[in-house]
């Protein structure tokens, strides 16, 4: 499962925001740290304040905020802003001829996109600061409650 | 029902008694919309009573009344995986929710596996239950090594 360099910044905002809200995070210190493109990062940096899930100062010590619900907002609900993995277009769609095998085809493939759609949906971002943590120990299986 | 806290030392989780059995298949029942009065009789007489290590059928509750249960069992060798714990049901009361009485019930039942010595805990659930997926996500489970396979045999 690969997500376009936009969604996948704006993940790494979203997630670098929630997991420091004490302090204003700017667009610098993340195009940084992922070793990515400031103005690619600005533009996706806009489209989550219009969206509401940071806030921006500008000044000295400037910089973007997380103003969301970490406890509910999911991945699913950030991907959904900067791509549609919802649907896929059906191979006919596409142009090519409706075939048993292309709707054969079709059936196995969006079997896997509903399991990654389940997936992004059922992990918040709380959720994910928490896997962030544990991997940020040193491990990266499940922990047992 | 005064929902409370879930963490408050008034709710204590303890081993399903007969008379928490009724309360308990009508919270099955409002949730899923199936009364399944034989099923939860025969999980009971399975678990309830003769469980030992390898069988937990636990209710959370304050005095008299079921605020939440949890069931699971030790599964030997199972597809093919070592001994691992499964929890196959848990349900919190809606009045009683997010107040982490669902996370102090799936806690106990953890302790329960450990004592019987498994160090893996699965469950399976429904793709569209967004509810439960998200419940057991910010647990920390992740996808297990498995997938779930079905077809019609009319
Ligand atoms: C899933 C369920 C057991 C959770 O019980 P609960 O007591 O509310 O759980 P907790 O309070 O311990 O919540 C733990 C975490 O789960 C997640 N969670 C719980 N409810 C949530 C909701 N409505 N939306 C998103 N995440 C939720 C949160 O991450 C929460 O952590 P937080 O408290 O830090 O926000 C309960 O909602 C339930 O019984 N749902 C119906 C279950 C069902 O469908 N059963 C039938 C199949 S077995």
């Amino acid at each position: 499962m690969k997500l376009q360099t936009g969604t996948s910044l704006a993940l790494y905002s979203i997630l670098e925001a929630a997991g420091n809200p004490e302090r204003q995070i700017s667009a610098a210190d993340i195009a940084t740290k992922y070793d990515v493109s400031i103005h690619h990062l600005a533009k996706v940096l806009r489209e989550l304040g219009r969206a509401g899930l940071v806030e921006s100062t500008r000044g000295a010590g400037g910089g973007y905020r997380f103003v969301g619900n970490a406890k509910r907002l999911t991945l699913m609900d950030v991907i959904e802003l900067f791509e549609d993995i919802g649907t896929r277009q059906p191979y006919g769609a596409a142009g090519a001829a409706v075939t048993d095998t292309a709707r054969a085809l079709d059936h196995v493939l969006s079997e896997i996109d509903e399991i990654a759609k389940a997936t992004f949906r059922s992990i918040t971002i709380a959720t994910m600061l928490r896997l962030v943590e544990r991997h940020g120990r040193g491990g990266n299986g499940p922990r047992h409650p | 029902m005064n929902a409370g806290n879930g963490n408050s030392p008034d709710i204590s989780i303890r081993p399903i008694a007969a008379g928490d059995l009724d309360q308990v298949i009508a919270l099955d029942a409002a949730i899923t919309g199936i009364e399944k009065t034989d099923y939860w009789y025969e999980l009971f007489h399975r678990y309830g009573t003769r469980g030992g290590d390898q069988r937990h059928f636990l209710v959370g509750v304050r005095g008299p009344q079921v605020l939440g249960y949890v069931i699971g069992d030790v599964r030997d060798w199972e597809f093919g995986s070592a001994p691992c714990g499964w929890v196959f049901g848990l349900s919190v009361h809606p009045d009683a929710r997010q107040t982490g009485l669902g996370s102090r019930l799936l806690a106990t039942i953890c302790d329960g596996f450990r004592r019987a010595g498994v160090r893996t805990v699965r469950t399976l659930l429904a793709r569209d239950n967004n509810l439960i997926l998200s419940f057991f996500r910010s647990q920390g489970m992740m996808a297990a090594p498995y997938i779930p396979l079905e077809m019609e045999i009319e």
